[in-house]
């Protein structure tokens, strides 16, 4: 649109755009089924009526609009494009020039045309019936794509398309992972993710182009029918599980020909399974576990050296499928965390607060229901941290820090446990009024002496709430109990840190606990015990000589710490006689440690958790118990437990002096 | 929070016409009149999305893409590219470049703001 009037502009491309129209209408006459041209035909004249109006041509935009309409037919296969049809719109562009050139008392020959028009697509619908029927049968459409690498980086966001693609119709998404490659390799502003969409749907496939129209040239995109049985059903209870790894990895060879291998691997990617079948396989992966120990025990014991060569290989065999069925359940918390971005988008809107989401450690593997499970407790968390903890822009400004906010969501793994953080840099929380509102309650008297820790405690008491006003985001005192409790479900742990104007932390330490763990196992007195290895730092020796000599302080010195450390055998009351030489096993929980001092140490052992029956499962310092090789039973240990009363043992010394 | 757009043109009367449609679409819009300019105003700020010309004098389009996709800090901006061509080379070049999108001109305010939707998802 150079030059001085606009007008004029307009008339010479309008003039190249028909010229385009009339070339795609004469080609589309030698190949008719060319959706390629009808599409090219639509857009030329979608463009003509749209800047027509722009420019004041409405008679012409008005025109055009029904030649348009005609075109999008086509291109949605409604009707099929027929000769007279384009004859029809040939004429009809005729017009349309000229419409531009400013002619006037066109009215007539407008309309006779478009009656054609309307005749051709008559004629054209019946044509197309058959093609309408088969869209009856077709559902949605499957979908398969893969950004180019540097799609990012280049203004599109991944989240948005699907965002699109949902707009379409109920969708179904999976997050293909394998070709993320080894973090040292990854390069994060690019996109390794590959998506498999289900999309229940009418919209036409012309539809699901114009969503990746930008990217359509250097994108892996498939797009296939959808059948009505194909529908996946709804459920709450089915997992998605996108089979990674060597588990589902279409065998090398299997098939025939390349196109064979292709639609296999096609078909092979990823499955859906019922969570219930997954925890039947889980537990018939558990008593194969048992079982497998009680043969290894009965070989080992005998000379049949051919039953002994079959044990070894089954409980290899064993041993890998329980590898095998844990990965299944296990998923990256990154899916947690995705949709988290949308969330503080809408949050910062809501609170017309500057919010940056950061996230740190997404590859972490928690359990698939954790993950399900911990996204309640985490939204509560970031909606308080938004609406409470940061200050609003001015503030911040005000208080030197930048304007925009940041919570930061991250995960690790340490020993057995997951810990996830959301820490914020807001303004913390207020130590002063949380001990007023908790004295107010009568949950702690006015002298109590309370540490930060045990304070901010309080915060998840129901019907505690600190917000001076209630907003419609955060709660009305409902929440932080029940993000407490759920978190307790799952057998974790909430911390909570802050500093006046710095920020807050909550740390959610929540265990892997999955059906089957190794383990340690260890004698105390007569009794067995399991301390889970993923806990387990070391192994050390305790004379008797060095034991009494430290029965004052339970501490060892461990590489200049000093680590406290229990004596089991008292903890648990046997009444036996300590061995000669004890051992310590040191076991830590994040950066705390704490040694157990048992009488033997068994060796590892893969244990199957049965829970405990509920009579004792208020027992604290068990997590469960197992069954061995032998038939006995062996109680496993909890570890936060151990740890927090070591600790604590630690701590009332050091305050004794 | 509203999204911010700069637009890039040599054309007065397109930035107006893209500023009106923008903003009524309920966007906060700048406005630059060349590559130059454009450049400068986006290392200023990071902008959530910017819609360009190609032919401007001084710095056209394309070379302010290549430049800003040079910066880290402009990473992942989306850049949305006007073009008299509906295909062809441009587009081509404009994409290796580092454009997200483009939008064929002449265009109704229509269909900038729904490019922009598209993009930014808002």
């Amino acid at each position: 649109m150079s030059g001085d009037d606009p007008v004029a502009a307009f008339r010479v491309e309008a003039g190249e755009l028909l010229d385009q129209v009339e070339q795609g209408l004469l080609d589309l006459g030698h190949q008719l089924g060319d959706m390629d041209l009808v599409n090219a035909v639509f857009r030329g004249l979608h463009t003509l009526k749209g800047s027509g109006a722009m420019f004041g041509f409405e008679a012409l935009a008005e025109f055009t609009h029904h030649c348009e309409g005609a075109f999008d037919k086509v291109r949605k296969g409604q009707v099929t494009a027929t000769h007279e049809l384009i004859a029809v719109v040939l004429s009809a562009q005729d017009h349309m020039r000229a419409l531009i050139d400013g002619g006037r008392g066109l009215d007539t020959a407008g309309d006779a045309i478009l009656t054609r028009l309307d005749a051709a697509l008559g004629a054209a619908e019946e044509t197309a019936l058959d093609t309408s029927i088969k869209n009856a049968d077709r559902a949605g459409w499957k979908l398969s794509f893969r950004l180019p690498a540097n799609a990012m980086t280049n203004g599109i966001n991944p989240l948005v398309l699907l965002d699109e693609l949902r707009e379409l119709g109920e969708a179904r998404i999976i997050a293909r992972t394998d070709r993320v490659p080894d973090f040292a390799e990854l390069v994060p502003t690019e996109c390794h993710i590959g998506w498999d969409v289900t999309l229940m749907t009418d919209a036409p496939k012309s539809a699901i182009e114009d969503v990746f129209i930008f990217v359509m040239d250097d994108m892996e995109l498939t797009i296939e029918p959808l059948a009505t049985d194909e529908v996946p059903q709804s459920g709450a209870a089915e997992q998605t599980i996108a089979a990674q790894g060597p588990v589902t990895k279409p065998e090398p060879g299997e098939g025939s020909g390349p196109l064979a291998h292709a639609a296999k691997a096609r078909a092979g990617e990823s499955v859906r399974v019922p969570a219930e079948r997954l925890d039947a396989l889980m537990d018939r992966v558990g008593e194969l576990v048992i079982a497998q120990s009680r043969l290894a025990q009965i070989a080992g014991g005998g000379t049949d050296l051919a039953l002994r060569s079959v044990s070894e290989e089954i409980e290899r065999l064993a041993g890998e499928m329980r590898d095998a069925t844990m990965v299944l359940r296990m998923v990256p918390v990154a899916s947690l965390f995705g949709r988290f971005r949308r969330l503080i988008h809408d949050l910062a809107r809501e609170t017309s607060k500057s919010i940056e989401l950061v996230t740190e450690g997404e590859a972490t593997e928690v359990d698939k229901t954790i993950v399900e499970r911990l996204f309640d407790p985490l939204v509560h968390i970031v909606r308080n941290s938004c609406d409470h903890g940061l200050e609003p822009p001015a503030e911040r400004a005000a208080l030197g820090k930048s304007e925009t906010g940041t919570v930061k969501l991250s995960a690790r793994q340490a020993g057995g446990d997951v810990l996830i953080t959301v820490c914020d840099d807001g303004r913390g929380i207020d130590r002063e009024r949380v001990r007023a509102k908790a004295e107010a309650q009568g949950l702690i008297l006015p002298s109590q002496q309370l540490g930060d820790g045990e304070l901010f405690q309080l915060i998840f008491h129901p019907g505690f709430s600190t917000a001076a006003q209630v907003t419609n985001l955060s709660g009305r005192g409902v929440g932080m109990d029940v993000v407490k409790r759920t978190v307790e479900g799952l057998r974790g742990r909430i911390d909570v840190a802050s500093r006046p104007g710095e920020g807050s932390t909550i740390t959610l330490s929540i265990p892997l606990t999955l059906a089957i763990i190794d383990g340690l196992l260890v004698r105390v007195g007569t009794d067995r015990f399991v301390v889970p290895l993923a806990a387990v730092e070391e192994c050390l020796e305790l004379s008797l000589e060095e034991d009494m000599r430290s029965r004052g302080r339970s501490v060892i010195t461990l590489r200049d710490r000093l680590v406290p450390f229990l004596r089991l055998r008292e903890l648990f009351e046997t009444g036996t006689r300590p061995d000669p030489f004890q051992k310590i096993v040191v076991v830590g929980i994040g950066a705390e440690r704490v040694g157990l001092v048992v009488d033997q140490i068994i060796g590892n052992h893969q244990t199957v958790i049965k829970p405990m029956s509920a009579l004792h499962r208020n027992v604290a310092t068990f997590t469960g118990a197992t069954i061995l090789g032998d038939g006995g039973v062996a109680l496993i240990l909890d570890i936060g437990q151990l740890v927090a009363v070591g600790q604590a043992q630690e701590e009332r010394l050091r305050a004794a002096g | 929070m509203t999204a911010s757009i700069l637009t890039v043109d040599d054309s007065a009367s397109l930035r107006m016409a893209i500023r009106i449609a923008l903003s009524g679409a309920g966007y906060q819009v700048y406005e630059a009149a060349d590559g130059v300019e454009g450049l400068a105003k986006a290392e200023a700020t990071r902008f959530d999305l910017i819609v360009t010309d190609l032919n401007m004098p001084r710095m056209d389009g394309l070379s302010m893409i290549r430049e800003l996709r040079k910066r880290p800090a402009q990473a992942g901006v989306p850049i949305i590219f006007l073009t008299t061509e509906s295909d062809g080379e441009m587009k081509a070049e404009a994409r290796a470049a580092g454009a997200t999108g483009w939008l064929v001109k002449p265009f109704v305010p229509d269909q900038l703001v729904k490019i922009a939707k598209k993009v930014l998802g808002r």
